[in-house]
């Protein structure tokens, strides 16, 4: 049993230890001024000083997409909460052929590789003549944020008290009052994972966004990257600035399943 | 004349989908009455709650608070509150603002709603808790915040859907008592929604017995006991021995293999019936001269208060008896019963009968297969009336094997056969005698021999 | 009550103009010619193309092998994070998915310049172990959330009809842990068989796979031939998803945080 355990436990940490070399390998070298990664050439913060003070050569247009990256996460996920959640409800309530229906739609993004997301809202939005840029990009990343928050908020559907709408209505409340005061609250923790979710993965988008946001020159942070290390060199100061979301995301997502695992405990 | 009642039904009807979960049902509440709604689960009383609650909307018919249709109204603007089954209290307020909820929204002034929820939450003995998270109260603890909760708006009747079925038996027993206190105390209407028989009988003015979606009886408890209207409600309503019966004249009735005496008149002569006699209404003597029949007790278990006896009579049926005294397996009994304590009751069918037609070469349609029979005299495509006796129907384990297949649906003892209602797959219902053993809910194919399956010209006269 | 069904109308035009229409432009591009015209053409090209066909084929062959590799390395780190015995902790499970939260082109990109630095020939070598490296975790989040939902009795229960701990594995857990595999074969199938930064990063775009062919067709406006090439791919996924059993077990794998 114990040989078995360390054999276990030495196993997991041999993958973890692969599945983290890059990163750690990004980690370490944010700390020398080496233009290439990989080279080592002394530790320094010079690439931290010049990533807060901006003093880079293309700083501007890197600073714009960590901008861009941000913004268009935060909207896009906003809109696919709102509109997952009252989606989720409704589909909760349907039966029969038109649920199956909306769970197939609704599952088609999930399953589509982002590059097919890409070229068909490309498609369209030439076809429409829409020009590309920042609307398009949100719309797109809407799209394949939704369905998540749709699967997050279904499961809390279905732990609810099937009454618990209807006393409410029995207490007097209108349907928007219920949904305000009784529905939203008990749904709220499965929005957050949703918004969360839809958060990161619009953050992480390369695909979608690179087909969608058309020719003028709008930059998310994986667009910069893919140019970037088309053109050769990558610019060094990504280094810390991948380190630095890194950590914020490790932290966050410790303490989120922290609090959870010690909620469920409870 | 509806003016007297503060809920009047008339004539629901509901279907979900093919399925009529409510038929033409009828009934009236009096003010400050505790009036229940009984049957198994399936009958149809929650949707009933629900349509007054004003949750669902019933195809056909009205329902009237205080003489006014209250249909169109959304249940936000009913006068009427629900105790919901699983309590159904909102899990992010706490005690208080569960309870004050519906005041809050009417925009009641807060110091007015504090005095309320104080009184509320006494009347609950739940004054020390409003501070308390709903999650970590226990059950009856929850089942109390949720009866504060809808009885603070001071509703015109209070609807209760099953409060008690998630309680255990001892705080059941115990929220049965206060419950009752509460309607002695306030006054308020309620209806209450329940499978549990003895709930209905302690707890209520009136029980309105329902099965199928329909209502079979209405009456108090007492008189429901005594007096079931039919098989169904004899069985469901406490212990009852069910026996196949002939009314030979105006009291005297003949069942288990004698005649007796009975108080039970207007049935006509020789008129078979179904009797019931409750197994405490069957005594034992010593005299000769009292005997009116004899028997062989068959098992003897203590059930607490009394003996629960099992008696194999001299004619063959099989009996049970409640008695405060036990008598030893094997011993030879002498019995009687008060011409009371025998309920007779009209059979409701005394043989299947379907709608049937005619196929040609000998084969004949109805409850949507094809069965043979004997079509002489019929031409095909003639629509007949078929009838097959309760005991030609065979019932078969695999049900690949037979012509109709169906569920088990409810099972009646009669002291020496069991009667079965099975129903198709298509819904439609077959009777059933056999002295084979199933449960409900089993599959079982249903086989009739082609002479048992009698074909009549359909009646003219149409419904 | 049934009203509040029809709060799923929004959403559900939503997805007819931004889920349905651009599947259906890819179709009608897929089929017409640069002026509108209906026309077989670009369908046919690609079968007459022997550089885009070999690249499908490559495609496949390294989405399948990489799906494999994923398994085998994944399905044992899933069964050890998800037995109580042997994990006890919930932050390892979260170290596992969160390189999911990484910026994939980044990881991808450290990733090549790790292979340079330790003297690997950037090839097909390279990009079936990087891409390895990026979907692990979408490999072990799924099987994992599987079998920690699996009743314990169901092990235990065989266990008492005298199966032996490798047959409990073979009997029980393995096939009740399926569609949680099915779920991460989807999860890592699909993306690796349309990737295309990633296949360029990872061999010096020494090796093209079908999503850089249709990235160079699309963004050179080829939009028809580009769309056609989509085709092709939107049918493979028709296909995995038909075999995977109608894609209702992407709702087990969720993705939660």
């Amino acid at each position: 049993m114990k040989a078995r355990k360390v054999f276990a436990k030495a196993y997991l940490w041999l993958v973890l230890l692969v599945l983290y070399a890059p990163i750690a390998f990004i980690f370490i070298f944010s700390f020398t001024e080496a233009k290439s990664l990989g080279n080592w050439t002394g530790f320094s913060l010079q690439l931290y000083k010049n990533l807060f003070t901006g003093s880079m050569q293309n700083s501007s247009a890197l600073l714009s997409a960590v901008y861009n990256t941000l913004l268009i996460a935060l909207i896009a996920s906003v809109i696919a909460t709102a509109l997952g959640t009252i989606a989720a409800i409704g589909i909760y309530y349907l039966r029969g052929r038109k649920r199956q229906v909306m769970s197939f739609l609704n599952n088609i993004p999930m399953i589509n590789p982002d590059i097919i997301t890409g070229v068909s809202l490309f498609l369209l939005f030439v076809f429409l003549g829409v020009s590309q840029g920042y609307t398009t990009v949100v719309l797109a990343h809407v799209t394949f944020c939704t369905p998540y928050v749709v699967l997050n908020v279904m499961p809390k559907l279905h732990q609810l008290n099937p009454n618990i709408y209807e006393a409410a209505l029995d207490l007097g409340a209108t349907p928007a009052q219920a949904l305000r005061k009784v529905l939203v609250p008990a749904l709220r923790p499965g929005m957050i994972s949703g918004f969360i979710l839809s958060f990161t993965m619009s953050l992480d988008d390369f695909a979608v966004t690179f087909f969608t946001r058309g020719t003028i020159g709008l930059d998310t942070l994986s667009t910069f990257i893919y140019t970037d290390a088309r053109k050769g060199g990558l610019t060094p100061e990504l280094r810390p600035l991948m380190s630095i979301i890194f950590l914020i995301i490790l932290v966050v997502l410790l303490v989120i399943n922290i609090r959870q695992s010690k909620q469920s405990n409870k | 004349m509806a003016k007297n009642y503060i809920i009047d039904i008339q004539h629901l009807s509901k279907s979900f989908g093919d399925t009529r979960v409510l038929q033409d049902i009828s009934f009236y509440v009096r003010k400050g009455e505790f009036v229940t709604l009984l049957g198994p689960s399936g009958c149809g009383k929650t949707t009933l709650l629900r349509m007054i609650a004003g949750f669902e909307n019933p195809d056909e018919g009205t329902i009237l608070l205080d003489g006014k249709d209250i249909l169109e109204l959304p249940p936000y603007r009913r006068p009427l509150n629900t105790v919901f089954q699983k309590y159904a209290l909102f899990p992010h307020l706490d005690v208080y603002d569960n309870v004050a909820f519906g005041l809050k929204l009417q925009k009641v002034p807060e110091e007015e709603i504090d005095k309320r929820v104080e009184k509320v939450l006494k009347l609950v003995s739940m004054s020390d808790y409003e501070d308390r998270n709903v999650d970590s109260l226990s059950g009856g603890q929850q089942q109390r915040v949720a009866i504060a909760r809808a009885l603070i708006n001071q509703p015109r009747v209070l609807l209760l859907d099953e409060p008690l079925a998630a309680l255990d038996l001892k705080m059941r027993k115990d929220m049965q008592i206060e419950l009752k206190e509460m309607h002695r105390k306030l006054g308020i209407t309620f209806i209450y929604v329940t499978h549990d028989q003895e709930e209905a009988l302690t707890l209520s003015d009136t029980i309105v017995v329902m099965n199928e979606g329909r209502i079979q009886q209405i009456g108090t408890p007492i008189d429901i006991y005594n007096e079931p209207v039919n098989a169904f409600v004899a069985d469901f309503i406490g212990e009852s021995n069910i026996l196949g019966g002939r009314m030979i004249r105006d009291r005297r009735v003949s069942f288990i293999g004698h005649e007796f005496d009975c108080v039970d008149e207007g049935f006509g002569e020789d008129v078979p019936v179904d009797v019931v006699v409750r197994p405490e209404d069957i005594y034992f003597t010593t005299e000769p001269a009292k005997c009116q029949f004899k028997a062989k007790v068959n098992s003897c278990v203590f059930k607490g208060v009394h003996y629960e006896m099992w008696v194999d009579t001299d004619s063959g049926f099989e009996l049970m008896i409640q008695d405060y005294d036990p008598y030893p397996v094997g011993s030879e009994v002498m019995l009687y019963i008060d011409p009371d304590d025998i309920q007779v009751m009209h059979k409701e069918r005394l043989r299947n009968s379907f709608e049937g037609v005619v196929l040609g070469d000998g084969r004949v349609e109805f409850l949507d297969a094809e069965f043979e029979a004997d079509t002489t005299g019929f031409a095909e495509g003639d629509e007949v009336e078929v009838s097959v006796e309760f005991d030609k129907v065979d019932l078969l384990d695999h049900e690949e094997e037979a012509e109709v297949s169906g569920n088990v649906a409810f099972i009646l003892y009669k002291g020496n056969h069991y009667h079965l209602t099975v129903k198709t797959d298509s819904g439609q219902n077959i009777w059933v005698d056999t002295n084979d053993i199933w449960d409900k809910g089993d599959l079982v194919g249903i086989k009739i021999l082609a002479k048992d399956i009698k074909l009549s010209k359909k009646a003219v006269a149409d419904e | 009550m049934n009203k509040r069904s029809s709060w799923a109308l929004p959403y559900f035009i939503f997805m007819l103009i931004f889920v349905v229409m651009p599947l259906v432009m890819i179709l009608i591009y897929s089929l017409t010619d640069g002026g509108g015209h209906f026309t077989l053409r670009n369908i046919t090209k690609f079968f007459s193309d022997k550089d885009a066909l070999s690249t499908f084929a490559l495609s496949i062959e390294v989405a399948i092998e990489n799906t494999l590799l994923c398994i085998l390395i994944g399905y044992p780190a899933a069964w050890i994070l998800a037995d109580k015995r042997l994990n006890r902790s919930a932050v390892t499970v979260v170290l596992f998915i969160l390189p999911m939260w990484i910026n994939a082109l980044m990881r991808t990109l450290a990733t090549a310049e790790l292979f340079t630095m330790a003297g690997v020939q950037l090839g097909k070598g390279t990009l079936l172990f990087g891409m390895c490296y990026d979907y692990l975790p979408f490999m072990i989040y799924p099987i994992y959330n599987q079998l920690s939902k699996m009743d314990k009795s169901y092990g235990e229960a065989a266990a008492d009809l005298g199966a032996t701990p490798g047959q409990v594995f073979r009997k029980v857990t393995l096939p009740l842990s399926m569609p949680g595999v099915w779920s991460g074969i989807m999860m890592v199938f699909m993306p690796t068989v349309s990737t295309f930064a990633i296949s360029e990063f990872l061999t010096n775009n020494k090796i093209k796979l079908f999503g850089t062919i249709i990235q160079e067709n699309i963004n050179n406006s080829m939009w028809n031939y580009g769309a056609a090439l989509s085709l092709v791919m939107l049918l493979i996924i028709g296909v995995t998803t038909v075999l995977q059993g109608g894609g209702d077990e992407a709702e087990a794998e969720g993705g939660t945080v």
